[in-house]
């Protein structure tokens, strides 16, 4: 019995999210006693230990509220939510864990996951089992492209825009026609995908690579590297590195005071948060910051601050939306099969993302196309508290711009779907 | 000309990540020496050092934490020895080696319950910032200073261990400590203060490494797998074994990135299997006999 239905022991037992999860009980409590039909299961299912661990604390902490929510307003028609969560911890734990959502818990869909790696397992276990899965936090373009999956959609947003995203920035600031690139990968399926990806774009715009090295995802030191950085001279230093990683390379970047620019492709606020005002630097891209200003986004940080005591970063706003997304899903289609759910995301349906824009899937390829952000760290001097260590562009695209440009082309990503 | 400078400049920085893994070594080869155990909660003895730093350091600054931070993480450890480690001497190592592993992973989630499981900020204090440049070297002057203060430490414990009555009854007790309880001298207040040493030691490197890496629960496991292959080369029941291992990899590590990155971390693993082919008891591991 290492997972009985009873969320307050198992969730005592799991550890992890103390106060989240001590917030969340009183909501599932009620789900099991008062709702009129039997509870709708959504499976959580992310990386809580090793070098994503981070990451995945923002995004139960935020499905968590928006399951909440839900419930405070009625559920979904008349039935209540009750959420379930897991540690995907790697692949294989992933697909078996996502095994067991579907044959024994009966989970309606299953949100979740941010390496590419474990999403790829948990598409190909969804697909199997006809049970819709939401990526919140995987990147790779693969995912998206020879990978895709009937049953797998993608909130997270794929490699090509966030290097589209960012690219557009260093564009601007003059960093890549004729430019020499140095790039740090982190050695893993999302490193390779965003190196590839990386790779595309600098071609398409003129620019070349000094050195392009991975880094394994358990590196903790980077000093040698940096001293090979510093003496190859790059114009930029390009960051494909993921989780903690992110945070022992920029530490270490300012401990060694080096004068070249910093760019990174894949990226998540809590990282730079954790390296702190001074150590933080360069120009990152991400699908949204709690500093974003419309109305939804507000009202999201100011009740996710109120829970967590902190503002909610890219990965929890992910996770929101997937649960939201999946929520509204079914109130339309008052079903809860994989089937009948796949042909409502793939119909064009809009969702309000907290951003200016709406957005939609994309039924080529399951993408749901939202605009992005490129930040850029301010120096320490001018950041006033230590949430926010950074600006950001307006919404790319632009309001007049098409919804899709940054989004991986036919090209990039194919996809033929599988199930 | 370039790469020879390159590879000096690896040469010296690897001595630093070198020292920073005897830190954590050391007391590993200390505690399975003398008591049997191995220690897989070493690494979340070195977390909770740099928890410390970030708890401490805004009332006592960064050089209270140096020695805060290890002081109290040795009295935790004090805790743990008198309630847990004590009864596993003289058992099947198996059950110690579960022992340990439960409590890293109660420690990293205890951790990660308290503090969250986002990396906390913590950087280098602002008098220790900057580089030094020797030509056409860069030295941080913090590794700099850092690798002082953990020659010191070594010294110091090298001291304790080959020049004290205390270290001379420690080291008889790895060798034989049937005989020595026939003299009439029982190990077990020696076991207490090793371990309350030993993990001293790691969290003093959990302290030193806090400005320059990240502060988060699963920091221990990361430096853990490491120290253990720092131990496994030096070979047990050598105190120069460990530090010449402890170098040798971070040298090895350093070399390797500069000319083939991609196969870095493992090649402390190759290391350790070509030097186990030809030492099984490692560089300078000594003979015991309850371990042949």
């Amino acid at each position: 019995m290492t997972q009985d239905t009873h969320p307050t022991r198992r969730r005592l037992v799991q550890g992890g999210l103390a106060v989240g999860a001590a917030l969340a009980m009183p909501a599932i409590g009620r789900a099991q006693g008062g709702a009129t039909g039997a509870p709708i299961r959504i499976g959580h299912l992310t990386p809580r230990t090793g070098f994503l661990g981070p990451l995945g604390e923002y995004a139960v902490a935020a499905a968590q509220l928006a399951t909440e929510e839900i419930n405070a307003a009625g559920g979904i028609n008349g039935r209540k939510v009750e959420l379930l969560t897991e540690d995907s911890v790697n692949p294989q734990t992933a697909s078996s864990k996502a095994e067991r959502y579907i044959e024994r818990d009966k989970v309606s869909a299953i949100v979740g996951e941010i390496s590419s790696a474990s999403a790829l397992a948990i598409g190909q276990v969804a697909t199997r089992g006809k049970t819709v899965f939401l990526n919140t936090g995987a990147n790779s373009d693969a995912l998206r492209g020879q990978d895709c999956k009937r049953f797998m959609f993608h909130v997270e947003g794929a490699n090509s825009m966030y290097v589209k995203a960012v690219g557009r920035s260093l564009v601007e600031k003059g960093l890549v026609k004729g430019k020499r690139w140095y790039s740090l990968t982190a050695d893993y399926a999302f490193g390779h995908d965003l190196l590839k990806v990386a790779k595309g774009f600098m071609q398409g715009q003129g620019g070349t690579f000094a050195a392009d090295e991975l880094v394994p995802t358990d590196a903790t030191d980077f000093s040698a590297y940096l001293i090979k950085i510093r003496q190859a001279k790059p114009d930029v230093v390009i960051s494909n590195l993921a989780g903690n990683q992110i945070t022992n390379f920029l530490k270490q970047y300012a401990e060694y005071g080096l004068p070249f620019p910093v760019a990174g492709f894949g990226f998540d606020t809590a990282l730079a948060w954790g390296a702190g005002a001074g150590n933080f630097a360069g120009t990152w891209p991400c699908l949204w910051h709690h500093k974003v200003d419309t109305p939804s986004a507000k009202a999201f940080v100011a009740a996710f601050t109120k829970k967590l005591g902190k503002p909610p970063e890219n990965q929890a706003w992910g996770d929101y939306n997937a649960v939201r997304i999946v929520a509204q899903a079914m109130a339309e289609t008052k079903s809860t099969e994989g089937p009948a759910l796949v042909s409502y995301l793939e119909g064009g349906a809009k969702f309000d993302v907290l951003k200016p824009r709406q957005g939609y899937f994309r039924p080529r390829d399951h993408q749901l196309i939202s605009e992005m952000y490129a930040i850029t760290a301010l120096p320490a001097d001018q950041v006033k508290d230590k949430w926010d260590l950074f600006t950001s562009t307006p919404a790319l695209p632009g309001p007049n711009e098409d919804m899709e440009v940054l989004a991986p082309t036919a090209e990039e990503a194919g996809c033929r779907m599988e199930g | 000309m370039l790469f020879l400078t390159l590879a000096v400049e690896q040469i010296v920085n690897g001595l630093f990540l070198g020292a920073i893994y005897l830190l954590i070594a050391l007391g590993l080869s200390l505690i399975f020496s003398l008591g049997g155990i191995v220690n897989l909660a070493h690494g979340a003895f070195y977390a909770i050092g740099a928890y410390l730093t970030i708890v401490v350091s805004p009332y006592l600054g960064f050089g209270g934490s140096l020695v805060v931070a290890p002081v109290l993480v040795g009295l935790l450890g004090l805790l743990a020895e008198k309630f847990l480690f004590r009864r596993f001497y003289r058992s099947d190592p198996i059950l110690s080696l579960l022992l340990t592993f439960g409590l890293a992973m109660v420690a990293e989630q205890a951790i990660r319950m308290i503090f969250g499981a986002p990396p906390l900020p913590y950087s280098i204090p602002q008098a220790l910032r900057g580089q030094i440049f020797l030509g056409d070297f860069v030295l941080s002057r913090y590794r700099l200073t850092i690798l002082a203060a953990v020659v010191v430490a070594v010294a110091a414990v090298w001291f304790l261990l080959q020049r004290t009555t205390f270290g001379r009854i420690v080291r008889a007790g790895v060798q034989n400590p049937d005989m020595v309880a026939a003299l009439g001298i029982s190990l077990k207040p020696y076991m207490a203060a090793v371990v309350m040493l030993s993990v001293g030691l790691a969290a003093l490197a959990g302290v030193m490494l806090a400005p320059i890496s990240g502060v988060h629960p699963a920091m221990g496991a990361e430096v853990l797998t490491g120290a253990f292959v720092v131990v496994v080369i030096g070979g047990l029941g050598s105190f120069w074994g460990v530090v010449v291992a402890a170098l040798i990899v971070g040298v090895v590590r350093g070399l390797m990135v500069l000319v083939y990155p991609g196969f870095a971390e493992a090649a402390i693993y190759a290391l350790m299997a070509v030097i186990l082919l030809v030492r099984p008891r490692g560089l300078f591991g000594e003979r015991i006999l309850r371990f042949e």
